[in-house]
């Protein structure tokens, strides 16, 4: 027995040694670029696919950058703010990597974007992270997102489902954390405007699981729910609305009837057909160069969706923002990052769905789609594009005044009861 | 404690609460009972969880913190199983005897060696825990699993004044009553049972009687493993698996069993009950703060009565 402990020391102080050796054998000419997503926790399907679209992003460009290979580290979080702070951290000061790309939900994208401003000679871009709040309170110098973030996913979903579905009235539920009060804004902003009514929100902490109870007190007086869930936790509430014998129709958030939800393993799906959502991506555009990544993606990752999820997309884009801005300056990152800021900010990023810039706060500005939940011949779940926002500002294409008037969203902003 | 002091507490507690009950039920009865019913339900399936952990530490003195590990990975294997097999019940039994042999060997393997060291212990149950979440997301990677019970079992059925309530639900309730009173006679009135409540009030003497007590201990590890793999394909069917419900669950068996007792399944049930029904409670009627509810509950049987409520001091 003790030579069998013995040996288990002994292979673990090799592996120590091995993580030290590689930490210290750094060649000049690679690029280190940490990347931080979910792999436990609420978000672990959405974020495994995170890393496999900034892989891709990568592999486009066979690893190499302006003659300088890349090196990418990974970590995870759990989608809690002070885990990603922990990750980030890790990989920033541990394994000094040069530019960071993640994290993936909200709160922490706002931990992150804090903990920036203390590492003005890293790079920070976003994973899928879609808060307000991060670009727009306090936005730090060297942090750049390059997807548009949730309330500007959501416009325009309001006017359709009033417009087009008669909800004149409706409940909602979602997760009570910094995401989904941009989301429901940018629902809220558009569908109370038109003269729409939100009579009941209730907010649910995330991960929580079990939603008989928030169920069980849902009105019975309204057209339709509003559900910005993500992950299990949208599986979770779906169900048990099911067995509960609710039967309300149902609008989305993005993240709710994403690729990862679509695609649970199990055969209780059906009653998600025709739901509409909206967001920065839809599996049926029309467009060669969406058409393109979606080929890519499924030829790089067989184990993969049928289709690339939102994180899929939006760490795709981020990372392929971070290589781009390293070619446009010849993977010069000398004088504390400099120019390959001013590059990033000047930058205007070619997507599969179109071209997308920046606003004085390093924010995306892009197009967004609503969509419609649909059964593709193969039986598989997609989201069929309904309509398209060419382009959504951070200030949901609304006047300065009137965005200011109404302020960032929270649980009580907007309110049209 | 003095008969004073204790209908002291009793009213400081009772009184509130009592209150509270009877405005709940005076406002909605519809939303009060349907919460206290959901509130029951969960309280089933933290049972399920909670008594193979508590009956694990009563025996071994094993604070086994891979409990959680052994639910989530007796949900996949069940969902496998429930998959191929095309049957529901296969999954729970295929659930139950993976995980009670993952218990078998863990004991055989690991823990035999390392008896009555509870620091060691606890750093090997960590271990494993790592290191079975990163094999179950290499194996079945971080999608979302539900499964596929049979038709009558996930509808909706009528009750009293409650209405429509989810059939799978009560199922649980009931599943966790049987095997609630089936550990009960396993405990009271067989042999092994005997040896087992034998070897937690004094080891040294069951080994001196002539007792195999290594026995005991697996069959023991198999059992309280065995019930964490059942109740993982049981609750995976009622919400559903993905990777992270394993420190969720062991979370929740701990809080239980710390409120409850540790080592006593009558403590495992009552903590289940409040634990289940205070977090049910707290998301009808206070949905931001429901999550707080149930570590209030353990702060103050922490401050109050540290060995639990039915919990021997050790």
């Amino acid at each position: 027995m003790n030579e069998r402990r013995g040996m288990l020391i002994g292979l673990l102080s090799t592996a120590a040694l091995g993580v030290v050796f590689a930490g210290g054998a750094q060649a000049q000419e690679t690029v280190k670029i940490g990347l931080l997503a979910t792999l436990e926790g609420p978000f672990a399907a959405g974020g495994q696919d995170g890393m496999r679209g900034a892989e891709l992003a990568v592999k486009e460009r066979g690893g190499m950058v302006a003659g300088k290979k890349i090196e990418i580290i990974k970590a995870s979080s759990d989608a809690k703010p002070d885990v990603a702070v922990n990750a980030t951290r890790k990989l920033v000061e541990q394994d000094k990597v040069q530019i960071m790309v993640g994290p993936l939900s909200g709160s922490e994208g706002i931990a992150v974007k804090d903990y920036s401003k203390s590492q003005p000679g890293i790079t920070f871009i976003n994973g899928s992270s879609g808060a307000q709040a991060t670009t727009l309170v306090n936005p730090s110098p060297n942090f750049f997102r390059f997807n548009t973030e949730g309330a500007q996913w959501m416009v325009g979903l309001g006017d359709y489902v009033l417009n087009d579905k008669k909800y004149k009235k409706m409940a909602l539920i979602a997760e009570d954390y910094a995401f989904p009060y941009s989301q429901v804004q940018g629902f809220m902003a558009g569908y109370c405007k038109a003269g729409g009514k939100v009579t009941h929100k209730a907010w649910v902490p995330l991960g929580g699981k079990d939603y008989s109870s928030v169920i069980a007190k849902l009105p019975t007086d309204v057209d339709a729910l509003l559900v910005v869930l993500g992950g299990a936790d949208a599986v979770n509430f779906l169900t048990q609305y099911e067995q509960n014998g609710g039967d309300k129709p149902m609008v989305g958030g993005s993240i709710t009837v994403d690729q990862t939800v679509l695609n649970f393993k199990g055969k209780r799906r059906e009653s998600l057909l025709g739901t509409p959502a909206a967001g920065p991506m839809a599996d049926s555009i029309d467009t060669p160069a969406w058409k393109k990544f979606v080929a890519d993606y499924k030829a790089n990752f067989k184990d993969g969706f049928p289709s690339p999820s939102l994180f899929a997309f939006v760490y795709y884009i981020n990372m392929k923002a971070a290589l781009d801005g390293l070619e446009a300056v010849k993977g010069d990152l000398s004088g504390g990052q400099e120019k390959y800021r001013e590059a990033l900010k000047n930058l205007k990023l070619q997507t599969p769905v179109g071209e997308i810039t920046l606003d004085e706060n390093r924010q995306a500005i892009g197009p967004t789609f609503i969509t419609e939940v649909a059964k593709g011949a193969d039986g598989t779940f997609y989201n069929k594009v309904v309509k398209t926002n060419a382009s959504v500002n951070q200030r949901l294409n609304l006047p300065k005044e009137e965005f200011d008037k109404m302020g960032l969203g929270s649980r009580d902003v907007p309110s049209c009861p | 404690m003095s008969f004073a002091r204790r209908w002291f507490w009793a009213w400081l507690f009772g009184l509130p609460v009592l209150a509270l009950t009877i405005w709940g039920i005076a406002d909605n009865q519809r939303l009060f009972l349907v919460t206290a019913l959901n509130g029951l339900t969960l309280a089933a399936l933290y049972f399920l969880v909670a008594s193979g952990f508590t009956l694990v530490f009563g025996l071994l003195r094993n604070v086994n913190l891979a409990h959680g590990s052994l639910y989530l990975l007796g949900a996949y294997v069940g969902w496998v199983a429930g998959e191929y097999l095309g049957s529901w019940f296969l999954a729970v039994a295929a659930g139950f005897l993976f995980a009670a042999l993952m218990g078998l060997l863990l004991q055989i393997g690991v823990f035999r060696f390392m008896h009555g060291q509870d620091l060691r212990q606890t750093m090997a149950t960590i271990a494993l825990s790592i290191i079975a979440a990163d094999v179950a997301l290499w194996v079945w990677g971080g999608e979302i699993y539900q499964f596929d019970p049979p038709r009558w079992i996930i509808g909706a059925t009528a009750l009293p004044i409650v209405g429509k309530f989810p059939t799978y639900r009560l199922v649980l309730l009931a599943m966790a009553i049987v095997i609630g009173l089936a550990l009960w006679w396993f405990l009271a009135r067989t042999r092994v049972g005997m040896m087992i409540r034998a070897g937690v009030d004094d080891r040294a003497m069951l080994s001196a009687s002539g007792i195999d007590v290594q026995m005991v201990f697996a069959i023991t590890f198999a059992i309280g493993a065995g019930l964490a793999g059942f109740a993982g394909v049981v609750g995976g069917t009622a919400l559903s698996i993905a990777p992270g419900e394993d420190t969720r669950y062991l979370l929740a068996s701990l809080v239980v069993v710390i409120v409850g007792g540790m080592g006593s399944v009558a403590g495992a049930a009552l903590g289940a009950v409040l634990v289940g029904v205070a977090e049910q409670f707290g998301l009808a009627y206070a949905p931001t703060y429901g999550i707080v509810f149930s570590f209030v509950i353990m702060a103050l049987v922490l401050a109050f009565r540290p060995q639990g409520i039915l919990g021997r001091r050790a």
